[in-house]
């Protein structure tokens, strides 16, 4: 640590105000601060001293986030490799199947680690692009509006690979990033500042835009041709029976099933789920409430039934494994920016979220799945569900002291 | 019943007036800068449409639909072409009534509505409301749930609107996207989310 420390040394005094490159001190502080423990302190009048910061938080669903990120690259790979054995593949085209034939690991579905290998061959391209891409924008903001960079950009740049398929072209996961960071995020100043999740913004402008490389059912495998449905199409298709002939509750329980990278292992989401609650990032109140919201409307709908849609005879038990609910409700729901603020105000939130998704994947036959937009629905509510609770508190006060 | 009450849904949430058909936007980013305010602007919106929808409904039905005048002795006589300026005839003076009950009964109402309310009366979501009735056929039953329900989802994409403008008068938006840009965009955005209803068969 000593020689990186006498570097940032050495750089400092050129990036201050005054130095030559004073522009490009956002980036030297972002190093650094990354690196290093601040070694500022304040002086004088009280102050609130608390080890939890902005970096630590977002550092810690980094961290929490770990488990997912291993899942997804064997996933990937996994369902690569058993869709190229039933294929009777022996060799895949492109430069992946070059790369993995000729370092001798092979395309065994059941191996661990050329599955993980394989998997990361898909992962890596999309992870550096989003990194890359969204860190450009990132900087770039900083650097003109004179902001620190923060891990703000760090949480999305991880969240957003893995919401995507393995089989997107990378172009669009540099558009959907651009869109997700700048519109989604930039725009108002920044993180802490938006009122939409970066990343799912991008995703759903992505979504709506190229729903061809996004949904269906040709694109959740990374094999040229195959065409696996995810489970939640496969239940809207041929309801029931249907899921339960090709998976089984455990396959989608510790996610290996087609869908997108990320979101498909509802274990690992739970691991992270409890780092995020253990360390207290995540607020317990929205994951209760979303899982109590999904869990009562789905049974609900389940004990109604329903000639004509296939939907209704999806037990509650599935939906809380299937699609990207467990992703969505662990990382993307608790986001501390754009979800409710007040502690009443979540519950109301998680309840919000947990309703929708149910309503879209059962009642709308548009979207097999529905995490993504009832998160951001939920994101436009919050503001008003906060006013509404701040009010109620003056109110029952005001009454209070009469 | 059930085809009212989904008549009634899609009107407030899968053909919402604001955020899937864009309309009676002035007002929409004019007004949507406190809650409270967007609130009582909503709710006049709700009683403006919920009783000129079903009064040009009756308008055409009696006088200006083909063969309405048959009742008259008139069975040939079409007036559809007097369609646009008879519903905006009726818009404006239920408008002006309205102003002058408020005025009369609820004067914080019409003080905090100010000159919105005279303007509702040139508010496209107004009028399309009208028009998508008589585009629709809708009966004078249908006219009415149709009249509330898409006041009512007028209504709450504008508080929902001013909900989110109050969070973002905490942020820190470019110079150039102050105002009226950046609502814009969080118009957009908002109607991206409400993109989860589209789809919905009723």
């Amino acid at each position: 640590m000593k020689p990186l420390r006498n570097l940032l040394d050495a750089i400092h005094p050129h990036v201050v105000k005054g130095g030559k490159f004073e522009k490009l001190y956002a980036i030297y502080e972002m190093a650094d601060t990354f690196l290093f423990t601040l070694g500022k302190t304040t002086k004088g009048g009280t102050h609130v001293k608390d080890q939890l910061d902005l970096k630590r938080m977002m550092i810690s669903v980094v961290i929490a986030l770990q488990p997912v990120l291993i899942m997804a690259t064997y996933n990937t790979g996994l369902q690569a490799n058993r869709a190229l054995a039933r294929l009777g593949v022996v060799r895949p085209e492109g430069w992946r199947g070059s790369v993995l034939a000729n370092l001798g690991i092979g395309f065994d579905p059941d191996s661990i680690f050329a599955c993980i290998a394989h998997g990361l061959l898909w992962f890596m391209p999309i992870f550096l692009v989003v990194q890359l891409v969204g860190g450009f924008w990132e900087s770039n903001f900083a650097l003109i509006r004179g902001h620190e960079i923060n891990e703000g950009f760090l949480v999305t740049g991880f969240l957003f690979p893995l919401t995507l398929p393995p089989t997107i072209p990378l172009w669009q996961v540099a558009l959907g990033v651009s869109f997700g960071v700048v519109i989604g995020k930039e725009v108002f100043g920044g993180t802490g500042k938006n009122f939409l999740n970066p990343a799912l913004t991008g995703r759903a402008f992505l979504f709506f835009a190229y729903p061809a490389q996004i949904s269906g059912d040709a694109v959740w495998t990374a094999v040229d041709g195959f065409s696996g449905a995810t489970p939640l199409s496969l239940a809207a298709s041929s309801g029931y029976t249907g899921l339960t002939e090709a998976y089984s509750w455990f396959d989608a329980f510790v996610g290996t099933i087609p869908g997108s990278m990320g979101e498909t292992s509802t274990l690992a989401c739970l691991l992270g789920a409890g780092y995020l609650l253990l360390s207290g990032v995540a607020s317990w109140r929205i994951m209760l409430s979303v899982l109590v919201g999904t869990f009562v409307f789905s049974s609900i709908l389940y004990l109604i039934g329903s000639d004509t849609n296939p939907m209704f005879s999806v037990p509650p038990g599935w939906h809380l494994v299937l699609g990207g609910f467990a992703f969505g409700l662990v990382f993307m729901a608790t986001d501390p920016v754009s979800a409710s603020m007040t502690f009443r105000g979540q519950f109301v939130y998680g309840g919000f979220i947990g309703f929708i998704v149910v309503m879209v994947r059962v009642i709308n036959p548009a979207y097999p799945e529905g995490m993504m937009l009832a998160i951001l629905l939920g994101n436009t509510v919050a503001p008003l569900i906060d006013h509404y609770v701040v009010k109620a508190n003056i109110t029952r006060r005001k009454l209070r002291n009469v | 019943m059930e085809h009212l009450l989904s008549l009634f849904i899609k009107s407030v949430f899968i053909e919402n007036m604001a955020l899937a058909f864009f309309l009676g936007m002035c007002t929409f980013l004019a007004v949507s800068k406190k809650v409270e305010t967007a609130a009582g602007l909503g709710i006049s919106v709700v009683a403006v449409q919920a009783v000129t929808v079903p009064a040009n409904n009756l308008l055409y039905t009696f006088f200006l639909k083909e063969g309405a005048l048959s009742w008259a002795g008139m069975p040939e006589v079409d007036l559809g072409f007097l369609g646009f300026i008879s519903y905006i005839g009726v818009i404006a003076a239920i408008v002006q009534i309205l102003e002058m009950a408020l005025d009369k009964y609820f004067p914080p109402l019409y003080n905090a509505l100010g000159i919105f309310l005279p303007l509702i009366t040139v508010n496209c979501a107004i009028m399309a409301g009208s028009l998508f009735m008589v585009e629709r056929d809708y009966n004078f039953t249908e006219s009415v749930v149709y009249g509330v329900g898409s006041g009512a989802g007028w209504a709450l994409a504008i508080l929902l609107m001013a909900g989110v403008r109050e969070k973002l008068k905490y942020s820190d938006v470019p110079h150039g996207l102050r105002g009226l840009g950046i609502t814009f965009i969080t118009a957009g955005l908002m109607a991206m989310a409400f993109m989860s209803f589209s789809g919905i068969q009723l």
